[in-house]
């Protein structure tokens, strides 16, 4: 052990109270911000897991059609000047197939569905409501969807056997009272088909669960009169985080329009993210409470050692020890004090897991969602360190700049 | 002229003010002075008359605002801090008048600290010196109290003992039995005195005490900032 170690942990040990005082400051300071950043993190992240399990990482719609405006000058000359004039949509995707099959060779491309998607009235004994029917290709759709593990009540095997079965979500089946086994007509196009309820799926997001009905692509074709092509493919990632740049790829190679999750689900996404910075925020404030305990205890602690500094300045000590010996202080709390408010957030982060709270609405959940994120550890560790670090070098440049002449005349005198 | 090799510690024409403004008093006035090893010297004086200022400047505990420091061999007047705390651990033990230990610290602990810093000697060696340094001021038996569980003379005794440490060539102490009944006080002084000429180190001490200061090889009297 270095003896500035040795003389940091004496000092230390001294001061008992004050220094409790200045580690149970850095133990709630990291403790809270990993408690927070757990929350804040799991909320976001349960959202994005659901939103990908709904709607994919990606969505293929809309085949670009490139505008090229040419004028050329006459009289026989060759010259000509060509100015884009901006993308063109055409809306759907004429040929779902060659896309998917084009789309296997991206390597993070994990699967690719195609989906017809049409307005529609929903017509059950009960009452009429307006609903959007997605034609799917189940067992491709089930490859990039959580729609499997969505369902509440019924089964996908049902679905898979029944021609004319539908996947209702629940807050649409509830308006209709509609239950596994009903029957219900879609009506689009000016014609009427007749559905059975297969399955009730659940995802959490209300605007997913009181607007879907899936039923099979063939179907779905024949309701909207629409006998080829698709409304869009739905694509599911690896590597979810790739998603924007393999959009860009994606629509450079097949002219068609893809939307990465990060982009379709921007405003939640932003609204998360500003939530996480803010709570943030307002748990520095207790690792700010951390660095000034840590300063009021090292600069009580060179007011009571002067003469502890005049010794060991006058055996041969340098400024450069005096001040490591008070920045070993720092260090000491800060590594305890990281390391338990590590241990109280783990706990506390485990405790707020069981906590119940049920929420519907953008997602769907029981109990409190947290994150388990060894950055949210990092961070909440940088902080107390970057503040208690600051706090301390002041009293510690202080107690380095004193004269032992000025100490020990003061004393002596 | 004295054989320059046998002056542990000289210094020349040195002037030292404190204090600022209209309260800035001349204290030291252009004093010279040299310390030979094995010689114990007292600079004696009424309060006030710039001894405790004259030793810290000779300790290079404070920059003199005028004159050279010399310490065997080697000009310290003129040296960056750094210079002048390495000197300080290499080649003067000081002991000063409040004893000035490190409470929190046994007397082993206190005594081994300079060595721990000049990192001459490895830890079992130390530890034999520190005991040993311990044993010749007759604490042999407390080592491993605290400086809160010593009595005053026996915390004094330590500072010796840690002022002897590092072996240095220069001893300083201000007023080192200041704080001391008779009795503590002379048997503080014999040890100084007895372990310096043992070990051929300059001992310089400012004390307020005639029996001390007669008992010494040489006495400088001092009077409003110079030798008389």
């Amino acid at each position: 052990m270095s003896p500035n170690l040795r003389i940091a942990l004496r000092f230390l040990t001294a001061k008992k109270r004050a220094m409790l005082m200045s580690l149970s400051c850095t133990v709630l300071g990291v403790g809270l911000f990993v408690l927070t950043q757990a929350t804040t993190s799991g909320f976001e992240e349960f959202f994005i897991k659901t939103i990908l399990g709904t709607d994919g990482a990606m969505r293929i719609e809309d085949k670009i059609q490139d505008t090229l405006r040419q004028m050329t000058a006459g009289g026989g000359s060759d010259f000509q000047i060509s100015q884009r004039q901006g993308l063109k949509y055409i809306e759907g995707v004429e040929e779902p197939k060659l896309i998917i099959n084009a789309l296997k060779d991206f390597s993070n491309v994990s699967g690719a569905a195609p989906v017809l998607r049409g307005s529609v009235l929903v017509r059950a004994d009960f009452k009429n409501e307006s609903a959007q029917v997605f034609g799917i290709s189940l067992e491709e759709h089930l490859k990039v969807s959580d729609l499997g593990r969505q369902i509440v009540q019924g089964d996908v095997a049902t679905f898979r056997e029944q021609p004319t079965g539908a996947l209702m979500g629940r807050v649409l089946a509830d308006r209709l009272q509609l239950s596994t086994g009903s029957t219900f007509i879609l009506e689009a196009q000016g014609q009427r088909m007749r559905y059975t309820v297969s399955a009730i799926y659940e995802t959490g997001v209300a605007d997913i669960d009181k607007m879907r009905v899936y039923v099979h692509l063939s179907e779905a074709r024949s309701l909207l009169k629409k006998p080829s092509g698709v409304s869009f493919v739905q694509v599911n990632l690896f590597e979810k985080d790739r998603a924007p740049q393999n959009s860009i790829q994606i629509q450079d190679v097949l002219k068609h329009s893809a939307k990465p999750w990060q982009e379709r689900e921007k405003s939640w996404l932003s609204t998360f993210r500003a939530l996480r910075i803010s709570s943030a925020i307002t748990v520095s404030v207790f690792t700010l409470i951390a660095g000034l305990a840590m300063f009021n205890t090292l600069a009580m602690i060179v007011l009571e050692k002067t003469k502890d500094i005049a010794i060991l300045r006058s055996m041969g000590y340098e400024r450069r020890d005096i001040t490591q010996i008070f920045l070993w202080q720092a260090g000491i709390v800060l590594a305890i004090g990281a390391f338990l408010g590590c241990v109280v957030g783990a706990l506390s982060t485990l405790g707020v897991s069981y906590m119940p709270l049920p929420i519907s609405g953008i997602f769907k959940t029981e109990t409190f969602v947290v994150s388990w994120n060894i950055w949210h550890y990092v961070q909440a560790i940088a902080t107390a360190a970057l503040m208690v670090m600051i706090a301390s070098l002041i009293p510690a440049r202080r107690a380095a700049r004193l004269e032992p002449g000025d100490i020990v005349r003061g004393t002596a005198q | 002229m004295a054989d320059s090799a046998n002056f542990a510690l000289r210094c020349d024409n040195l002037h030292r003010y404190l204090g600022q403004d209209d309260a800035r008093v001349h204290v030291l006035k252009g004093v010279s002075f040299e310390a030979r090893r094995g010689q114990v010297y007292a600079i004696v004086g009424p309060s006030g008359c710039g001894k405790s200022t004259l030793l810290y400047l000779l300790g290079l505990l404070d920059q003199p605002d005028g004159g050279e420091i010399e310490i065997n061999g080697s000009k310290m007047s003129n040296t960056d801090d750094l210079a002048r705390t390495a000197a300080r651990g290499e080649h003067i033990g000081f002991v000063f008048q409040f004893h000035f230990l490190m409470l929190e610290f046994t007397a082993l602990e206190n005594v081994m600290m300079p060595m721990r810093k000049l990192g001459r000697l490895s830890l079992p060696e130390m530890t034999d010196r520190a005991h040993s340094l311990l044993a010749s001021v007759g604490l042999g038996e407390k080592t491993h109290r605290l400086g809160t569980q010593l009595s005053g003379g026996e915390q004094q005794r330590v500072a010796v003992a840690r002022a002897l440490a590092n072996q240095p060539s220069i001893i300083l102490a201000d007023e080192p039995t200041g704080n001391l009944d008779v009795k503590n006080s002379a048997l503080v002084f014999d040890l100084l005195t007895r372990l310096a000429k043992e070990n051929g180190q300059a001992v310089v001490l400012v004390t307020h005490n005639p029996e001390i200061a007669q008992r010494c090889d040489l006495t400088r009297p001092m009077r409003d900032g110079l030798f008389v």
